[in-house]
């Protein structure tokens, strides 16, 4: 059983101009967790993500994934070795089919006959099997949002990120989507990034808080939701 | 396209020398046509310079044909040097991650720099090997491709329809087979979004770059057989009018197809030449005026164009068999 | 001694002209972020304003530095209205577009006035360095970049219009709700860098041919002069003016002008791999 950390990034700096938007952030998964993470608006959470995903190169720090230092690659490496992200606004091939999208993923994985197994097994996983032919660009926003995650999880990859996967949904959307990440949860380690208190009850078992760009706390979802200084920093100095 | 095989069976035997060398050239502009067809429509690169590569596979074939009298090897030379070219343009371009409006621009400053380059070489010092360039003048008398092997024998006029002819033809299957592959469908993904594509682990600089230099192998080819169909080449090949021209050609057929740059550059080379006849309207005049309002009207072409009005009349998915 | 001070004057004509042929397409550009591609045909307009003006009668100087920027500039309103201001947000068909009009200009001014070169003569007088004789004109054209880039510096900094300006071109969206409409600002922008462009043409109509055809010569360096600088207006025409035209003179002195031109053109493309926004992309970022 390994020891090494699934992700890990030791000192990590973003700064862009004169603000500073990652601050020494030491952040460790382990494999086959599932952690949140949490901040109010502009706490540096997407740009976090962006920092482990290649799209931004850290100003300093580093950024390890298995142990390899990936820190600053370029953007195409890190879903090679094995990291898929949902962005905050989802980003799909608007032009072309579910299907299409979901097989371009595999298809990079996969040899062609399999590619094509692990695309229909994934979009019946996902629950997208009617909605396979039609166009990416025209579904709602909720589906939109689950078309990415079948995107992502078609790679199999072994660290899955999620920029605010409930974002825009009905609650009874937001139940299934919970539903499926717990699921995905069995086989892959995911971080997951969230507003909605509820939602991350309902999936949450470690909860990592952002606050400036750095971590302020790391703790089980009912601490943190009791702590004082979580209170303070999402509901201004009074509410504390 | 089998309906283009059976054309090119056909035509010579319905028309004569003169007009099958007029049809020819026609096909030739048409493989320069699809080479911007791909690289634009399908793999979503914006360059405004393709002439660039088509003026080196004539300037390549000429010097080299001049240079070894025996046509195969400047043919293949003709085809790989505006692609070596193209490696090494596109390496800058797409590593350095230019936007679409600088692409567009770079592309089109390297047209103008050979153009510039290739017609101030007129002096007899300047030569490769036993070819003068010859600058503004052009290199006249290029001998023709002939049969491998065998400089005596010289392609005629229906033969040499039937190479290029069955050029583009085999050139539109190719690219119809790469866009229906692996290959293809990631090139047009990147096309559509290429974050998404690279957050999937594709690296999205390589793909442009082969695409790109698929496209100016293709040019390179078109640039050829231009230089043999008039036996003579001049820097106008690298003007600012012929990748004008490249352009009109896919904005009118409908960028995004195949087919439609052909029928574009067809209906543009009948209208130039229509307009060439007589004096009042001049070609640049109704180029320009063909692209603003093609631009501003028609923006997505005739094929397409033509594909929503049948939809919109006929109520049901028309096989465009195009599609993007 | 004289050679540097003749190489120093050649380089700072080259870096002026440079300065000259690109003010309007970089005002353009840092204005809407397309690139006019008809930008060589207003300069051909300029170009063909200031002779007619000239063989009317007008004063020389006159012609070029006023009948040639109004006539061009009205032009560029009109452009504006019919093409450029259907295509907001559309940047590559604006390029496009204006590669029509572009089309359309040679086309009309060569079906009206025909293939012929024109040309008015210099303006008398010249002065010596040691040996060699300097063109009052050389020394005229830098001097008018000089005070071209001074013009521009104080109308954006020191002007409402150039306030409004400045704060629509970082955020059109905010300009909206201040109650500025951002349309109105690009038209007149877009006038504006039409007619710096015509100015432009009329004062290089002295020192080249002036044919239909001649926007082509001029395009290439101010293209790549204009994305070499980068979004900038002020900034990046100085300092890719500086750079380029720097490796231009010193590279036709080697060779011939056209591998001078050249030479700027590999400069330029090497240094985008590294800047890819141009230089102010990355240095003097944020300034004019």
């Amino acid at each position: 059983m390994s020891t090494v950390p699934l992700i890990e990034t030791r000192n990590l700096n973003m700064r862009f101009g004169g603000v500073h938007a990652t601050r020494d952030v030491n952040f460790k998964l382990s494999d086959g967790e599932l952690r949140c993470i949490i901040g109010p608006n502009g706490a540096g959470k997407s740009t976090f993500f962006k920092q482990l995903t290649g799209q931004l190169r850290p100003t300093s720090g580093q950024v390890l994934f298995r142990g390899q230092d990936i820190t600053g690659c370029q953007p195409h490496v890190p879903a090679r070795l094995g990291i898929g992200i949902k962005t905050q606004v989802p980003s799909l091939f608007n032009g072309l089919s579910v299907w299409e999208n979901v097989w371009l993923s595999a298809c990079r994985v996969y040899p062609k006959a399999k590619a094509l197994e692990v695309t229909r097994d994934t979009l019946e996983r996902v629950g997208l099997t009617n909605l396979q032919k039609s166009t990416a660009g025209m579904l709602a926003h909720g589906q939109r949002q689950w078309v990415e995650l079948a995107v992502v999880i078609a790679a199999d990859p072994g660290l899955i990120l999620l920029d605010e996967p409930a974002a825009g949904m009905s609650d009874q959307e937001v139940r299934r989507t919970a539903d499926l990440i717990l699921e995905i949860n069995k086989s892959h380690a995911l971080i997951v990034v969230e507003h909605d208190m509820s939602f991350i009850r309902m999936i949450a078992k470690m909860v990592t808080v952002f606050h400036q760009g750095a971590i302020l706390t790391e703790d089980l979802p009912d601490a943190v939701m009791n702590n004082p200084t979580v209170r303070q920093v999402y509901l201004g100095k009074k509410a504390a | 396209m089998l309906l283009g095989v059976m054309a090119t069976l056909a035509i010579p035997q319905w028309v004569d020398d003169f007009a099958l060398i007029q049809i020819t050239i026609y096909v030739v502009m048409a493989i320069l046509a699809i080479s911007q067809a791909f690289i634009w429509g399908f793999s979503g690169i914006l360059c405004f310079g393709q002439a660039t590569f088509f003026g080196l596979g004539a300037y390549t074939y000429a010097l080299a044909v001049v240079n070894m009298g025996e046509s195969t090897l400047p043919v293949l030379l003709a085809i790989a040097l505006p692609g070596m070219f193209a490696v090494l343009l596109g390496y800058f371009m797409f590593y350095g991650r230019l936007s679409d409006v600088y692409m567009g621009v770079i592309t089109l400053t390297v047209s103008l720099i050979f153009f510039s380059s290739v017609n101030s070489t007129a002096g007899p010092e300047w030569r490769i090997g036993n070819a003068p360039l010859g600058g503004f003048n052009g290199i006249p008398a290029i001998p023709s491709i002939n049969f491998p092997g065998n400089p005596e024998d010289p392609l005629d006029a229906v033969t040499f329809f039937y190479l290029c002819a069955f050029s583009l033809i085999a050139i539109y299957g190719g690219l119809r087979w790469l866009i229906s592959s692996r290959i293809g469908h990631v090139i047009v993904a990147i096309k559509e979004n290429e974050q998404r594509a690279t957050l999937l682990g594709f690296d999205a600089r390589a793909f442009k770059l082969f695409a790109f230099t698929v496209g100016g192998c293709i040019a390179g080819l078109s640039g050829c057989f231009f230089a043999n169909w008039g036996s003579f080449t001049s820097p106008t090949v690298f003007s600012l009018g012929q990748s004008a021209q490249i352009i009109v050609w896919v904005i009118v057929g409908g960028l995004g197809t195949l087919v439609g740059p052909i029928i574009g550059c067809m209906a543009i080379q009948w209208l130039t030449t229509q307009i060439g006849t007589q004096q009042t309207f001049n070609s640049n005049l109704v180029l320009g005026v063909i692209l603003v309002v093609f631009v501003l009207l028609v923006p997505k072409g005739i094929i397409p164009s033509l594909g929503d009005v049948l939809q919109k009349l006929f109520g049901k998915k028309v096989a465009k068999g195009e599609d993007a | 001694m004289d050679l540097a001070l003749i190489v120093s004057v050649q380089v700072l004509y080259a870096i002026a002209t440079l300065v000259i042929i690109s003010s309007g397409l970089a005002v353009i550009f840092g204005m809407m972020r397309v690139i006019n591609l008809a930008h060589g045909e207003f300069l051909m307009l300029g170009a063909y304003s200031a002779i007619f003006a000239t063989k009317a009668g007008v004063n020389i100087w006159v012609a070029m530095l006023v009948v040639a920027p109004i006539c061009v500039g009205l032009f560029g309103i009109v452009v504006e209205r019919l093409i450029i201001r259907h295509l907001y947000g559309r940047m590559v068909d604006t390029m496009l577009a204006t590669w029509g009009l572009s089309l359309l200009c040679v086309g009309l001014v060569t079906s009206l006035i025909g293939n012929t070169t024109s040309g008015v003569s210099t303006p008398e007088g010249s002065f010596s360095i040691g040996a060699y004789s300097v063109s009052l004109y050389t020394m005229a054209l830098i001097v008018i970049a000089v005070l071209l880039l001074l013009a521009i510096r104080w109308v954006l900094r020191s002007t409402d219009w150039g306030l409004i300006a400045r704060g629509t071109m970082q955020n059109p969206g905010m300009a909206d709700v201040l109650g500025i409409s951002p349309t109105r600002v690009y038209s007149i922008t877009f006038a504006v860098g039409a007619a710096l462009s015509g100015l432009a043409g009329g004062l290089l109509a002295p020192v080249s041919g002036v044919v239909p055809t001649m926007g082509g010569s001029f395009i290439a360096k101010a293209f790549i002069t204009v994305i070499g600088g980068g979004s900038s207006i002020l900034a990046g025409t100085v300092s890719a003016s500086a750079l380029f035209g720097l490796i231009n003179q010193l590279a036709t002195f080697i060779t011939t002008p056209v591998f001078g031109e050249v030479a700027l053109f590999i400069a330029a493309v090497v240094m985008l791999r590294m800047l890819p926004q141009g230089i102010t992309g990355r240095f003097f970022k944020g300034s004019l």
